[in-house]
């Protein structure tokens, strides 16, 4: 299919504004009468707050206020609180915040403030809880009972403390990389015959691992400014979307979502841990409203780390059957999870990824979210399937190794197409192709010819390859798109979607022109501020913006233009189907003298009313769309629609990397010279943009292999590394001086513009083919931990034992 | 109470460890432990993107603090106030700095260049940006114009880099989003834009 727009290069909007400065974030808008909040945070990881003496900064000129948990709506454990009182959890939680008319007061005036707390026992470590007679992170138990379903990683965690506890000598097993015996389990799920499919199986491998949890490390610390005015609150924020954050936002300020005004132009990172509302943000809304002054509420660095939404670490073990012909028959795996103090974890996601890049005829999954006094757990890029990714990739290369095939061809026989079937309900996919990335990354690669070396050895240097494998589902459905068409035939194409720098808020309505068959010049992108009319959109994360919201921007393309044809129609005669669009005006197919420019339709749009110009629409919009219909009411000819089209399963968003690694047996440190990752992202929408996810997801998959982790020091549970360095994020000089990339261009059928999302799994993708290159490397050696650090590496060639107890979690 | 050190209370820390401070019209009484007399003249003339501004300067202000918060040049970004990052990258006499690392008051008469100083007098992009832009080099954004001043410096130093010299040029500036591939394509295409 040719088309107009959608795989084309374009230049976003924005993209001046950020090589100039203009481009304005949170910190960025100072308005009059600004006043500056800090917090005052932890220095304990569990306890209580007994007593608050701030009488001495309140007295301090230049202070204006404080905001303490006293002053916010309850909040009950093990949810997140914006202040927290009762139950403190972790270093770094913030207590309460101070305002003044400058930064540097309010630092000071945190200096005069005295706190008592009430000390309890902690734990920075899941297995360390499991164990009979282990300490807890809450005093009413360890792990997270979940109600709802494990599969949707993105609800809301509703549930309260359960209690588990396993003997000593299981705990034992488990790190010993067998399988514990008569213990509990918080959850799981299985299908297949499990028994069956292992009995089939030529090859089994027990294998137990360890992936460390990671902080998003966004650059933009996640501050943010607010102001009231009669009722209605004005909330500069960095998040991920419009809709999907203005909802969770008025909620915890206790007021309509018609009464926030969210701004939000440019956002310095997300990673998935900006998708909604968050603590800090309700934080700056009350304090504005309690001093009735523009509120700017600054997060440091340090903070940024502490106040987390981490990605959780997981300590696991797994069983993997293969047959023969190297189809993975079953899968069996155990994931105990470090939930943090929120018990946010990721299991059913990485078992899922599983399903999905392997296809096993039989599964389970077993699972426990342990608390643990450490940073709070969230969404973090491809939550669960890039951590069993990166596990996953050496012992799977273990099983091909096994049963004498190449690893490629094993990933190969075992790829999803358009018939498989995913996932523990075993359900479609709208399509799938990962056979051919991994044809295509091979080519790119030289996968073969490389492959067949013999692995160089020069001095204490030696060389590996590696193939890595990423998935995440990659769009849903169901949410809104808006255009309209002013007098003056400029079209105005509304995203709600937040802009994270993916440019998929401006590659998404891209759709829309597509549709209206106009030039892309004559286009305004309408977004960034929810006063200016924006649709129900989903948030930008998850990988799905591309798919979702070219399908919500085509129909609601397509509404505009039925609509042009029966004002047309009925301005000239016949009915819609004898009328055609081009060149920004509605014809008549025989005879194209007879129509008008979209502008003079849009006119006649607003002269007829009802559903031409807004007045009326569709019942099954969503609130928000009906709110930001009403306010362009009579301003144009407006096209809006819910996205209602067919979807028939999972649209999975697949990747691959290949990597070649260069280890230093004596130093440890390891050089990735070569890089490409290829991905199965339906029709390309976005050639530029493609390639920076594909890239961009292949440097965090880069700094998750090798340097990336929570580090807590187990005696005062205190985080042992605060900074970009610490937990250090790759450089320029720790990628590739350049990297290959290309997407397989195969149209996905369920969506009309063909695309569907890769940001997450190209992480993924790139993790996996480093872990598989360093085993490679190391003749098939297995560390069965993520990251793989210089040490580790070091202590293997002297062939001495790892400074790690197996299995240990938040430790160097 | 809390347990953390910043580098604005470790400057804090440095400046009035030995000392009370006074403060007048126009001076402040900064008593460093080695000159515990000295007087700092607070206002400052300093020579910014071609034009000398007037600027009242606390001597524990960082250049990035002045910048942003004194003169609205709020391009640069502060994201880790500690020499990490880079977000905060200016030229001092072409040769790029870590805004949040300096004292203002240290500054004296180097000509500093902010990304809003680059775009030529009527308006247009610079090479680099320009290059950038086509390239569409920045993600989030939040590190472009640190990126946008180390390339600049380079280039200016070395009309013709290898892309290897390109590389280590902006090694300093990190990026979340991992731009980076894109950013050394800006570079080298900069580099051909000028020449």
């Amino acid at each position: 299919m040719s088309f107009m727009h959608i795989g084309k290069d374009f230049t976003p909007p924005d993209v001046e504004g950020k090589v100039t400065g203009d481009a304005k974030y949170v910190e960025d808008f100072q308005p009059e009468g600004l006043v500056y909040a800090r917090l005052l945070t932890s220095p304990m990881p569990s306890g209580r707050v007994v007593a608050i003496d701030a009488s001495e900064a309140l007295r301090m000129d230049g202070v204006l206020g404080m905001i303490t948990a006293e002053d916010l709506p309850p909040s009950t454990a093990p949810a997140n609180p914006m202040l927290a009182s009762e139950d403190v959890t972790y270093v770094g939680q913030p207590i309460l915040a101070i305002a003044a008319i400058s930064d540097e007061i309010a630092e000071n005036a945190l200096d005069k403030i005295r706190v008592d707390f009430e000390h309890r026992p902690f734990v920075t470590d899941p297995l360390e809880s499991l164990v009979e007679g282990g300490p807890n992170a809450y005093p009413d138990g360890n792990v997270l009972q979940q109600s709802n379903s494990l599969a949707d990683e993105n609800a809301t965690i509703r549930g309260g403390f359960g209690t588990i506890k396993w003997p000593a000598n299981e705990i034992q097993r488990l790190r010993n990389g067998e399988e514990p015996r008569g213990v509990d389990f918080a959850g799981g799920w299985t299908y297949g015959d499990l028994e069956g499919a292992f009995a089939e199986s030529k090859v089994i491998i027990e294998e137990s691992f360890v992936t460390a949890g990671t902080p998003h490390h966004c650059m933009e610390p996640r501050s943010a400014m607010a102001y009231w005015e009669n009722g209605k609150c004005y909330f500069y924020g960095s998040t991920q979307s419009q809709s999907a954050v203005n909802e969770s936002l008025a909620a915890m300020l206790g007021i309509e979502p018609e009464n926030l005004c969210l701004i939000s132009e440019n956002t310095g990172g997300g990673f998935g841990s900006k998708g909604r509302s968050y603590p800090i943000m309700g934080v700056c809304g009350h304090f504005a409203r309690l001093l009735n002054r523009p509120v700017q509420l600054r997060i440091t660095r340090e903070e940024e780390f502490y106040i987390g939404v981490a990605r959780p670490g997981m300590q696991g073990w797994i069983k993997i059957g293969v047959r023969a012909d190297g189809t993975v028959a079953a899968v069996d795996v155990i994931i105990i999870s470090d939930g943090g103090p929120t018990g946010r974890n990721s299991a059913s996601s990485s078992a899922q990824h599983i399903s999905v890049v392997y296809t096993p005829s039989a599964m389970r999954l077993r699972n426990i979210p342990v608390f643990t006094n450490t940073t709070p757990r969230g969404a973090q890029r491809g939550p669960g399937q890039n951590e069993m990714s990166a596990a996953l990739a050496p012992i799977m290369d273990q099983a091909a190794r096994q049963l004498g095939m190449d690893r490629v061809a094993f990933r190969r026989v075992n790829a999803p197409n358009n018939e498989s079937l995913v996932y523990e309900y075993q359900g479609p996919v709208t399509s799938a192709y990962l056979a051919e990335a991994l044809d295509k990354a091979s080519e790119m690669f030289n996968w073969q010819q490389r492959e067949s070396q013999p692995r160089q050895r020069d001095g204490s240097k030696v060389r590996g390859i590696g193939v890595g494998l990423g998935y995440h589902s990659a769009g849903g459905s169901g949410y809104d798109g808006l255009v309209r068409i002013d007098p003056n035939g400029k079209i105005y194409l509304h995203s709600g979607v937040g802009n994270l720098g993916t440019y998929s808020y401006a590659g998404t309505v891209r759709a829309a022109a597509e549709v209206l068959q106009c030039r892309w010049e004559n286009c305004e992108i309408v977004s960034g501020n929810t006063d200016r009319h924006l649709p129900h959109s989903s948030t930008q994360g998850g990988s799905n913006t591309i798919f979702t919201h070219t399908r919500a921007n085509w129909v609601a393309a397509e509404d505009a233009v039925m609509k042009l044809k029966e004002i047309a129609a009925a301005e000239f005669g016949g009915s819609v189907a004898d009328y055609s669009i081009g060149d920004e005006r509605v014809f008549k197919t025989q005879d194209s003298s007879q129509g008008m420019s979209y502008g003079e339709a849009a006119a006649k749009a607003i002269e007829l009313g009802g559903k031409y110009s807004g007045q009326e629409y569709p019942d099954d919009i969503h609130p928000i769309t009906r709110r930001a219909v009403e306010g362009l009411a009579g301003t144009g000819l407006i096209g809006v629609a819910k996205d209602n089209l067919p979807k028939r399963g999972i649209a999975p968003g697949l990747t691959v990397g290949m990597a070649e690694v260069e280890i230093d047996l004596e130093t440890g440190k390891y050089q990735i010279l070569d890089y490409v990752g290829v991905s199965d992202c339906g029709t390309v929408i976005h050639p530029q943009g493609l390639s920076q996810q594909i890239n961009g997801g292949a440097v965090w998959g880069f700094g998750m292999a090798a340097t990336e982790r929570h580090v807590y020091d187990p005696q005062n549970a205190l985080p042992a590394n605060l900074g970009f360095y610490q937990a250090k994020l790759p450089t320029m000089l720790d990628v590739p001086a350049e990297m290959k990339n290309a997407g397989v261009d195969i149209a996905d059928p369920d969506n009309p513009a063909g695309g569907r999302g890769v940001g997450e799994p190209s992480q993924g993708c790139a993790v996996a083919a480093v872990t598989s290159a360093i085993a490679d490397a190391l003749d098939g050696h297995l560390f069965n931990r993520v990251p793989v650090t210089a040490d580790m590496i070091v202590n293997h060639a002297a062939e001495i034992e790892q400074e790690s107890k197996l299995l240990a979690l938040n430790t160097f | 109470m809390s347990p953390k050190l910043s580098r604005r209370r470790f400057i804090k820390g440095v400046i009035f460890s030995s000392a009370a401070a006074a403060s007048g019209a126009g001076y402040y009484l900064a008593t460093a432990q080695s000159n515990s007399n000295a007087v700092v003249e607070r206002l400052l003339s300093l020579n910014i993107n071609g034009r000398n501004r007037l600027v009242d300067v606390a001597p524990t202000e960082t250049l990035a603090f002045t910048l942003r918060n004194k003169l609205g040049l709020t391009g640069l970004k502060v994201a880790c106030n500690r020499g990490e990052c880079g977000a905060c990258t200016v030229l001092l006499d072409d040769v790029a700095n870590y805004s949040c690392s300096l004292l203002t008051h240290s500054i004296k008469q180097k000509a500093i260049t902010t990304v809003e100083g680059l775009r030529a007098a009527d308006g247009s992009l610079s090479a680099v940006q320009q290059a950038f832009v086509e390239e569409l080099a920045p993600q989030c954004g939040f590190c472009t114009p640190g990126q946008v001043m180390s390339a600049t410096a380079l280039l200016r130093a070395n009309p013709n880099p290898s892309r290897e010299q390109a590389r280590q040029a902006l090694a300093g500036n990190l990026c979340r989003c991992g731009a980076y591939d894109h950013y050394l394509n800006g570079v080298m295409r900069a580099s051909e834009l000028l020449s």
